[in-house]
C-alpha cells in the first residue's frame, strides 16, 4: 500500500464504504462469519470452509464472504450474518454445516431467509 | 459532529435520478426548512439500494421505515405525519409483498435493545485484518485531526473535558493522566497499552483487540501526540494469540499506510508501535509491574511516586492506559467532550463493556451507558438466569472485586456507587451466580487465584493472601472456629492498608464482600457444619425427601458412586457411606427431591444395611 495522506482517508472510506454496502461493489450478498476466539473455538471455521466451499460449488461471483470479530453473544457462537442487497442484515446462530449449507441455499442465493435459525434481524445501535 | 434527530437517506442512484430523485430532494429540504426542521432532520444522498422498480425510494433512520414511490405532492404531506407527527406515513410505506418474516428486529430482543455501541462500533461489522474497512468506518480520522489539526494542549483538552475514566478498573481520568506526562521534559517518553487483561471470567480487551485492533493504534497515536511520546508498546498476554496475530497484522499495515514510523499521514509527527508479549502473570496487569516486564525484568510493582507520568518505563516519562480506554480515544477527537458526555453519569460520562457471563442465558460482550441498572443488564440484555434458577450474587471486578447480592441490582453502574457497594467496576468482568454456588468458596476460589499470582515482594499480600485462604479452606473443609469472621475482617483490612500494589489492596475485595452480605452462610459452615449451596463436600449431606421422589430413577442412574437404592415407580435412598457429595443427583433431580443438609444429618440418616436393601 502507498504512503497515506489525509485526503486518501477520504478516498478509501468512500471507496470501501460502498463496497460495505454493498451498493456499488458489484455485490448481490455478503456473509460475515464471527470470527473471534468464541466463534472458532464453537466451529466458526468449519461454517467458514463449508460457506467457502458451497460457493465454489454454485459458482457464485456476486457473493462476498468476510470474517470479523466476535458478535457479541458468545453463548449462541457460531454466528454468521447475510445481508442481501437493499434488505436489513440478518443474523444467524448456533451454526453448523448442514445449518449454513441451508442458509447459503434459501438466504444467499434465493433470498428467503431462514427464520429457524435466525436470531435477529437489523442493525445495532452505535451513538 | 453535529446530530441529527433522524436521517433520511434517499437513494440518488441511477434509477431513483431517473425516476426524480433531485425533484424530491429540494421539495424535502424546502418542506423541512419551513417547518424549521433543517437543523433536526439530516438530508443524505446514497447510492443505489437496489430498490429501483419502486423508485424514488428513501429510508428513515432510526426508524428504519422505508417509503417508495416518493412524488412531489406527497412531500408535505409525509414531513407533516412523519417528523412532526412522528408516525410512519403509511401511504408510501413499503410493503413486503411476501408474509411477514417472523425473525425478530433488533428493538425486539433486550439483548440487543439496551445496548449502545461506541467502544464496540465495529464489532462484527469489520473484517479486523484489513485496513480499508476500519478506514471506511471513520477510522483513522480522530488521528488525522489530532495530528494535523490540533496542539496537545488542545487533545488533552477534549479528552479532560469528555471525563473519560480509565477502564482498566481503578477509573482515573484519562485526560489528567496524559497533562501529567505532557508537562514532563523529557528526551524520551512511552505511550503504552496494557492489553494484560486477566481476570478470571473477563474477556472485553480480548475480544476488542481480536475485533477492531485498529482503534486501539489509533487512540494509541492520539496519546502519543498528545503526551509527545515516539515510541509505543502494546502488553498483550501470549494467552491471547489472535489477538497478538491481528494486533501485528494491524501494526503491519499501519507501517506500509504511513499511519506508523516517521511522518504520520505526512503531519512531520513520528511514533512508533510494538508488541510486547508478557506471561500471563496477574500482577503484570499493574503499572509499574508491566513496565518492570516490558524492561525484561521480573514483573514486580515498585512504590510510588515517583509516578509513571515522571519516571515510568527505563525510567522515563510514560502513560499507561487500557485497551477499551484508548479505543474510545478517536470518538472524543472527532465529536468532542460534549457528545462524548450525552451518555452516562456526570461523573462516569460515556459506555463501558462488559463481559457477561455466569449462569445466564445470553452469555457475551456487551457495551451499556454507564448508569444503567445492574438489573438491566442482568435480566434484560442477559436474558435472564438459566433454567429459571434463583439468583444468589454477581461477582464484579473479578479477584480485585465483590459480590454484590440480590438486594443491590437496582444499583446504577457507575464507578462510584460500585466502589460503595464493596466491589469495583474493575475492568468489566461481570460472573452471574445461583443458588448452587457457595460464597465462602467463591471467595476462596478468588483468594486461591490472588495468593498464587501475589509476586511475594510485600509481605501483607504475600503472607496475608496465605493466610486468608487457609482460613477460608479451614472453613470450606468443616475447621472453621468462632472468631474466624472477625479474623478474616481484620486482616483484610490490614492486606488492603499496607500492601504496595494494586493486587493485595483490593485481594481480600471478594472476602469482604462475602462476609458483608452473606454472613449467614459463613456462620452456618462455621457453627453448623452447613454448605447449603452442597457445595463444600464436608459440610453437607444429601438426602431424597421420599414424599416428593416419584421413583424416576434418573439420579439412581446418574450416581457415580452407585450410593442410590430403590424401585423404580418407588421412592428411592441415598447410602451415606457410599455417597461422595458430588451433587450429580441434585442437579440431575427434576422434581426437587433432593435435599442438601447440615453434615451432621449424614449419623442419623443412615440408611443401614447395604445388602439388604439390595
Amino acid at each position: 500500500m502507498q504512503r497515506l495522506k489525509i485526503e486518501d482517508l477520504q478516498r478509501i472510506k468512500e471507496k470501501h464504504r460502498a463496497e460495505f454496502t454493498l451498493r456499488e461493489g458489484g455485490y448481490r450478498a455478503k456473509v460475515t462469519v464471527h470470527m473471534g476466539t468464541c466463534g472458532i473455538a464453537a466451529g466458526a471455521r468449519t461454517v467458514m470452509t463449508t460457506l467457502i466451499d458451497e460457493i465454489a460449488k454454485a459458482g457464485l461471483e456476486d457473493v462476498i464472504i468476510t470474517t470479523s470479530g466476535c458478535a457479541g453473544l458468545c453463548a449462541r457462537e457460531p454466528m454468521a450474518t447475510v445481508e442481501i442487497m437493499g434488505h436489513p442484515p440478518v443474523k444467524y446462530c448456533d451454526l453448523n454445516s448442514e445449518k449454513i449449507k441451508e442458509i447459503f441455499k434459501d438466504h444467499v442465493i434465493d433470498g428467503k431467509p431462514v427464520e429457524k435459525y435466525a436470531l435477529v434481524v437489523g442493525s445495532e445501535t452505535t451513538y | 459532529m453535529e446530530k441529527f434527530r433522524a436521517e433520511v437517506m434517499l437513494c440518488s442512484g441511477t434509477g431513483c435520478v431517473a425516476s426524480g430523485t433531485m425533484k424530491i430532494k429540494t421539495a424535502l429540504d424546502e418542506e423541512l426548512k419551513k417547518r424549521e426542521l433543517e437543523g433536526e432532520i439530516k438530508v443524505v444522498l446514497t447510492g443505489c439500494n437496489g430498490y429501483c422498480a419502486q423508485g424514488p425510494v428513501m429510508s428513515v433512520y432510526p426508524d428504519e421505515i422505508f417509503y417508495q414511490a416518493l412524488t412531489v405532492n406527497e412531500i408535505p404531506k409525509l414531513v407533516e405525519e412523519h417528523f412532526l407527527k412522528g408516525r410512519p406515513y403509511q401511504k408510501l410505506m413499503f410493503k413486503e409483498p411476501e408474509e411477514k418474516l417472523a425473525i425478530p428486529s433488533m428493538r425486539d430482543i433486550p439483548f440487543f435493545k439496551y445496548q449502545v455501541l461506541r467502544v464496540l462500533r465495529n464489532k462484527g461489522l469489520i473484517d479486523p485484518e484489513r485496513i480499508e474497512e476500519y478506514i471506511a468506518r471513520d477510522g483513522y480520522q480522530g488521528a488525522a485531526k489530532a495530528l494535523i489539526e490540533m496542539t496537545s494542549e488542545e487533545i488533552i483538552k477534549v479528552v479532560r473535558d469528555s471525563g473519560l475514566r480509565g477502564r482498566g478498573g481503578a477509573g482515573f481520568p484519562t485526560g489528567l493522566k496524559w497533562e501529567f506526562a505532557s508537562k514532563v521534559q523529557s528526551d524520551m517518553k512511552y505511550m503504552l497499552c496494557n492489553g494484560d487483561e486477566g481476570d478470571p471470567g473477563a474477556f472485553m480487551d480480548r475480544s476488542l483487540m481480536e475485533a477492531d485492533p485498529h482503534a486501539v493504534i489509533e487512540g494509541m497515536i492520539i496519546g502519543a501526540k498528545a503526551i509527545g511520546a515516539h515510541q509505543g508498546y502494546i502488553y498483550v498476554r501470549a494467552e491471547y494469540p489472535l489477538a497478538v496475530k491481528r494486533l501485528q497484522i494491524a501494526i503491519d499495515q499501519c507501517y506500509d499506510a504511513g499511519i506508523l514510523g516517521k511522518n504520520i499521514l505526512d503531519s512531520g509527527f513520528a511514533f512508533d508501535l510494538e508488541i510486547y508479549q508478557g506471561a500471563g502473570a496477574f500482577v503484570c496487569g499493574e503499572e509499574t509491574a508491566l513496565m518492570r516486564s516490558i524492561e525484561g525484568k521480573r514483573g514486580m510493582p515498585r512504590p510510588r511516586p515517583p509516578f509513571p507520568a515522571q519516571k515510568g518505563l527505563w525510567d522515563k516519562p510514560s502513560v499507561l492506559n487500557n485497551v477499551e480506554t484508548l479505543a474510545q480515544v478517536s470518538l472524543i477527537i472527532l465529536n468532542g467532550s460534549n457528545w462524548y458526555r450525552s451518555l452516562g453519569t456526570e461523573k462516569s460520562p460515556g459506555t463501558k463493556v462488559f463481559a457477561l457471563t455466569g449462569v445466564i442465558n445470553n452469555i457475551g460482550l456487551i457495551e451499556v451507558p454507564m448508569g444503567i441498572p445492574l438489573k438491566t443488564i442482568i435480566y434484560d440484555i442477559g436474558g435472564g438466569m438459566k433454567k429459571g434458577r434463583k439468583f444468589k450474587a454477581v461477582q464484579m471486578g473479578g479477584p480485585s472485586g465483590g459480590c454484590l447480592p440480590e438486594g443491590l441490582l437496582d444499583l446504577s453502574v457507575t464507578y462510584e456507587d460500585i466502589v460503595k457497594s464493596g466491589a469495583i467496576m474493575g475492568s468489566g468482568g461481570m460472573v452471574v451466580m445461583d443458588d448452587n454456588n457457595c460464597m465462602v468458596s467463591t471467595a476462596k476460589f478468588f483468594l486461591d487465584f490472588s495468593a498464587d499470582e501475589s509476586c511475594g515482594k510485600c509481605t501483607p499480600c504475600r503472607v496475608g493472601t496465605k493466610i486468608l485462604l487457609d482460613i477460608l479452606t479451614d472453613i470450606t473443609e468443616g475447621r472453621g472456629k468462632e472468631r474466624d469472621i472477625e479474623t478474616l475482617m481484620d486482616l483484610s483490612n490490614d492486606i488492603i492498608s499496607s500492601s504496595l500494589c494494586g493486587l493485595g489492596q483490593t485481594a481480600p475485595n471478594p472476602v469482604l464482600t462475602t462476609i458483608k452480605y452473606f454472613r449467614d452462610e459463613y456462620e452456618a459452615h462455621i457453627k453448623e457444619k452447613w454448605c447449603v449451596a452442597g457445595v463444600c463436600r464436608d459440610l453437607c449431606t444429601f438426602l431424597i425427601d421420599e414424599e416428593l421422589c416419584n421413583g424416576c430413577g434418573a439420579c439412581l442412574r446418574a450416581c457415580p458412586a452407585k450410593a442410590i437404592i430403590g424401585e423404580k415407580k418407588k421412592p428411592h435412598r441415598i447410602i451415606q457411606d457410599l455417597c461422595v457429595q458430588c451433587r450429580t443427583c441434585y442437579e440431575t433431580c427434576r422434581f426437587s427431591s433432593i435435599e442438601i443438609l447440615s453434615a451432621k444429618a449424614r449419623e442419623t440418616n443412615r440408611v443401614e444395611s447395604v445388602s439388604a436393601e439390595r
